[in-house]
């Protein structure tokens, strides 16, 4: 009996794992990760951002499932004393801009518009790939804004904001078009807790840097590069992030413990409400890594037949046998005597001086000559 | 006894040490080899296996031939035939010329060419088979009727009094001008779909190309490929002068090389050295060219330039020494295993006798070449040679400086151009341009794209050279019109020997509606860069027979004539204040409003309507009393 016990207990931790395994039900990972703010001064909200992406690289999501969007160029700024790169610990640890960054809307294409069009798909038809958020209802989506904000906005290039509830209506949208399974929204900026408190769709999660009526602080700054070079949430968060492997069994309780009020002066909150699963039950590489399931079939799969090989250009050979040549780069002579390109139609010369002759000589024989002794 | 053991010990590693390292040299040309032959998909790899013996270079020459003689060689399967026809039809060059300017600084032009033998539109088939060539690239040039496409990225403007010429020039910002083949019914549509799909591949905003900075020019970019025809309506051009270049575009650049960024020239391409320097630009040209010789057949040329010059102040320290690990903070180790041809050319024709700056190491190539109207004499690296890269199986350039150089030659073309004027209201474009030939006059083709909102007074537009009124042999004017195109001026000026020509227009600033205001309005807006394209007189015979073994720097723009050679110099961007409204402004007006009119109209209103009315003060109880009798009996009440 003993044994059979032992032998339920194992089974039954199996069982459990099996179903952690099989729990979350997503099979890819997308991220759309946005900065808004413009102007050099604003380094930090950059550098959130990039901190956020290496982490999201890092544990595995590719860049064609990232769609990053950075409202302005920190790195390559007139004013960085070291272009190329973007840091976020002081002392120019770590350069978060890396060597191999692919940013999908810059400068003045990060609009609430564009933000919008992304998450609902509602694009213009050529609109390339990377720009697009290509999720399907099996996605696992993380959404990271940063920037400045305040009770129930966050601004945009310091020229447009975004409503609370026009983002709760998005998500809303993207749910009714299911072009997600789960989402994951942080966000760091002032006051970031009222950012969500309008959600209404299911299977969202929500964390923020500070509650409303709070300010969300910043880091520290660099003395070599003249500005704060991140945020004091983002900060602890990617430090917390650094720890995280593919294979690491974290999970959102320990993501809701980052940065408490005393190193974060702010109180950070989240909302789990709208959420199905328990926090504790979910992995942060359920959002933040692309970690693959993979299914082992032992049946054979046909390959089709190899392409065709493209038909050999034996027959044009005869057709062309004049050489071609190069086209003269400057040809003067020909550029001057260029035939004029078609003009509008304008009426002939002198056609506007007969008519108005016509017109005075019907006026006059209408009304009588006597009036053409007024004129001459 | 054990320091004796010890001693022994320490002989065998020496000895070891010293058998070991020349042969990890071999390992890597073994390993060189094995990349080679994977990269050949054919049956005979145990064939070069057993000549393994025979010397390296000898194999090494052997692989470097196109790896299509191998393969030809096979007697193989049906599969491997048809690899056989797709695979020998491309090839890929590289190249690097370093040339030290005048000024101190280092100017490095990386150029990495694919040609493929293959002609998208003839092809009934559809291609899909890529080896070298990039498929993003091939996908868009078959699926937009492409003829021609040149794209450029600029960080920095190019002095061309300090520099002296580029070998390929490109503006500040991004660049681009396509033309589009003749069986093309709507340009203008594929245009700005081709422009959308640029700006994933390249990670660019290029989608902000539209209608409204596109221009059709008539006379200055004629096709740099083959072809006959050049009618203007298939060409299309746009600059953004704005557009910001950095990592994000070195990225997709570097994954469109058939190396990557792995091997050959292309692991010297490190974003933090390239993007800290005075000027750095990447740009990709597409165009048809001859296959061989005889030109009978088109092949597709695919060339992948970047140019970049290194501020002898911030990447050397103000030390004239320059090698290529301070360049590029790495060394080569190994050529391309793709390439037909990977080589370094330094510019020696100021430093004849080596008196000038030391060149380390020393190579016995020597190579002359006819570019930009005048000879130079280069010394090659060839690195897929391997004693190019020495004991140390690397090759890094040294080139130190011994003496002080003279003045640089003036550059026989050049062109400024700058705003003057005023306030907000008006202002005045001049553009000068510098003819320095001392007794040969040129005719050079100015080509200016002004966006609608500088409204400009074509009627105030004056050529002078050397005081006098010159008046330009051939004009083009295209008016803006709001919101939907630019002005496009283009005029064939004869420029006088040794003179100076200012071409100066009046214009008229608009004011914008408020939504068309970027978020940064106070920055001002960008005017972009004029282009001057000319036939400079030679001093050198150029040479106008083409052939496959000349060095790509030279080989880029064809030549027709002997006597003069077809430059193109891009004038400064100019950087315009328009009108900008307060966009606080609304806010402002409307607390003010409802204030003065709370208070204002508040007050108005009672002076008006109200009325005062004397208050009776109560009365005493025995008279309430008494009040409250007379009112029973009816009688009327007391005061």
């Amino acid at each position: 009996t003993d044994y059979n016990d032992l032998y339920c207990l194992f089974t039954l931790v199996q069982f459990t794992k099996a179903g952690q395994f099989f729990s979350s039900g997503h099979t890819n990972n997308w991220a759309v990760l946005v900065c808004t703010s413009r102007f050099w001064f604003n380094y930090r909200h950059v550098a959130n951002t990039l901190s956020v992406y290496r982490s999201v690289k890092r544990l595995g999501i590719p860049d064609s499932h990232i769609v990053l969007m950075l409202a302005d160029d920190m790195a390559c700024n007139y004013r960085n004393p070291k272009p190329a790169t973007v840091f976020s610990h002081k002392n120019m640890e770590l350069n978060v801009y890396g060597d191999d960054v692919e940013v999908d809307y810059r400068g003045y294409e990060v609009t609430v518009e564009n933000f919008l069009r992304v998450l609902t798909g509602r694009l213009p038809p050529s609109t390339p790939r990377s720009k697009r958020l290509l999720s399907d209802d099996r996605s696992n989506i993380l959404i990271y804004l940063t920037g400045h904000g305040g009770n129930g906005f966050l601004k945009f290039q310091d020229s447009e904001e975004i409503s609370n509830m026009e983002l709760a209506d998005a998500f809303e949208q993207m749910w009714q078009k299911r072009r997600y399974n789960e989402l994951l929204f942080i966000i760091d900026t002032c006051q970031g807790a009222s950012m969500y408190e309008r959600f209404y769709s299911p299977n969202l999660m929500a964390l923020a840097s500070s509650q409303v009526g709070e300010d969300s602080l910043s880091h520290q700054p660099d003395l070599a590069i003249g500005v704060h070079l991140m945020d004091k949430y983002t900060f602890y968060l990617l430090e917390f992030l650094e720890e995280v492997h593919p294979a690491s069994q974290a999970n959102m309780n320990d993501l809701f413990k980052v940065c408490p009020q005393s190193q974060c002066v702010s109180t950070p909150g989240h909302r789990t409400d709208l959420f199905q699963r328990d926090p504790g039950s979910v992995l942060i590489t359920d959002f933040f890594g692309s970690v693959r399931k993979v299914e082992i079939t032992k049946d054979t799969i046909n390959l089709t037949s190899p392409v065709e090989p493209p038909i050999q250009r034996s027959g044009s050979g005869d057709i062309q046998i004049e050489s071609l040549t190069y086209v003269d780069q400057l040809p003067v002579a020909e550029i001057i005597h260029q035939k004029p390109k078609q003009k509008d139609w304008h009426p002939p010369d002198g056609f506007i001086l007969g008519l108005w002759t016509l017109i005075l000589l019907v006026f006059f024989q209408t009304y009588g000559i006597k009036h053409l002794k007024h004129i001459f | 006894m054990a320091a004796h053991r010890c001693g022994l010990s320490l002989v065998f590693i020496l000895i070891f040490s010293s058998l070991a390292c020349p042969s990890s040299c071999d390992a890597l040309e073994k390993a060189n080899e094995n990349t080679g032959e994977k990269q050949s998909v054919s049956d005979t790899p145990r064939e070069v296996n057993t000549d393994g013996s025979i010397a390296a270079e000898d194999l090494n020459e052997r692989q470097w031939q196109s790896t299509d003689v191998e393969v030809d060689r096979s007697d193989g399967t049906k599969d491997s035939e048809s690899f056989t026809a797709a695979a020998a039809r491309d090839q890929f060059q590289e190249e690097l010329v370093i040339r030290p300017l005048h000024s101190g600084d280092i100017y490095a032009s990386f150029q990495f060419r694919t040609l493929w033998d293959i002609d998208f539109l003839q092809e009934r088939q559809k291609v899909s088979h890529y080896r070298l060539f990039p498929k993003s690239l091939g996908q868009v040039l078959s699926k937009f009727s492409v003829r021609e496409l040149h794209i450029s990225f600029t960080q920095g403007f190019w002095r061309t009094m300090q520099w002296g010429q580029p070998f390929i020039p490109s503006p500040p910002g991004a660049e681009l001008w396509v033309w589009f083949h003749d069986t093309v019914s709507d340009v203008d549509g594929n245009w700005k779909e081709l422009t959308n799909v640029l700006s994933g591949i390249f990670c660019a905003s290029l989608n902000f190309i539209d209608l409204t900075n596109t221009v059709q020019p008539s006379a200055s970019f004629k096709p740099l490929g083959l072809g006959n025809a050049t009618d203007h309506r298939f060409l299309r051009y746009a600059t953004l002068p704005r557009e910001i270049v950095c990592t994000e575009n070195l990225t997709p650049w570097k994954k469109l090389l058939p190396c990557g960024s792995k091997a050959g020239l292309s692991v010297l391409l490190k974003s933090e050295k390239l993007f800290h320097s005075s000027f750095h630009s990447q740009a990709v040209h597409i165009r048809p060219v001859c296959q061989d010789e005889q030109c009978t057949s088109k092949a597709w040329e695919l060339r992948q330039t970047l140019n970049v010059v290194f501020d002898l102040y911030t990447s050397s320290q103000g030390k004239k020494e320059w090698s290529l690990f301070k360049m590029f903070s790495r060394t080569l180790t190994e050529a391309c295993p793709l390439a037909t041809s990977s080589k370094i050319y330094v510019d020696i024709t100021d430093n004849p006798e080596g008196e000038l700056f030391e060149l380390n190491p020393v190579t016995p190539l020597l190579s002359q070449a006819v570019v930009l109207g005048d000879r130079r004499t280069y010394s090659v690296f060839d690195l897929t040679r391997a004693e190019t890269f020495g004991q140390l199986c690397s090759l890094n350039l040294l080139l130190r400086w011994k003496g002080d150089s003279g003045d640089m030659l003036r550059p026989l073309l050049h062109a400024e151009r700058y705003v003057a004027g005023f306030g907000l209201q008006t202002g005045e474009i001049h553009t000068v341009i510098y003819n320095n030939h001392p007794y040969r006059a040129f005719p050079v083709l100015l080509m200016d794209s002004v966006p609608w909102y500088l409204q400009l007074y074509i009627h105030t537009l004056t050529v002078t050279s050397k005081s006098r009124d010159n008046k330009p042999s051939y004009i083009h004017y295209q008016p803006a019109k709001d919101r939907h195109r630019p002005h496009l001026l283009e005029m064939l000026i004869q420029l006088p020997p040794h003179s100076m020509t200012e071409v100066t227009v009046q214009f008229e600033r608009a004011l914008l509606k408020w939504t068309e205001y970027t978020p940064d309005p106070n920055h001002g807006f960008y005017v972009g860069s004029s282009v001057v394209s000319a036939l400079v007189p030679s001093m050198v015979a150029m040479n106008t027979n083409f052939t496959q073994d000349q060095p790509l720097f030279s080989s880029f723009v064809p030549v027709k004539e002997e006597s003069s050679y077809f430059v193109r110099v891009y004038t400064e961007p100019l950087l315009v204040n328009l009108p900008t409204p307060d966009f606080s402004m609304p806010y402002n007006v409307i607390c003010l409003t409802c204030t003065v009119v709370a208070v204002g109209y508040g007050s108005f209103y009672n002076l008006l309507t109200r009325t005062f009315q004397v208050d009776e003060p109560s009365l005493p109880l025995e008279k309430r009393l008494a009040n409250l009798i007379r009112r029973i009996r009816g009688v009327p009440l007391l005061a």
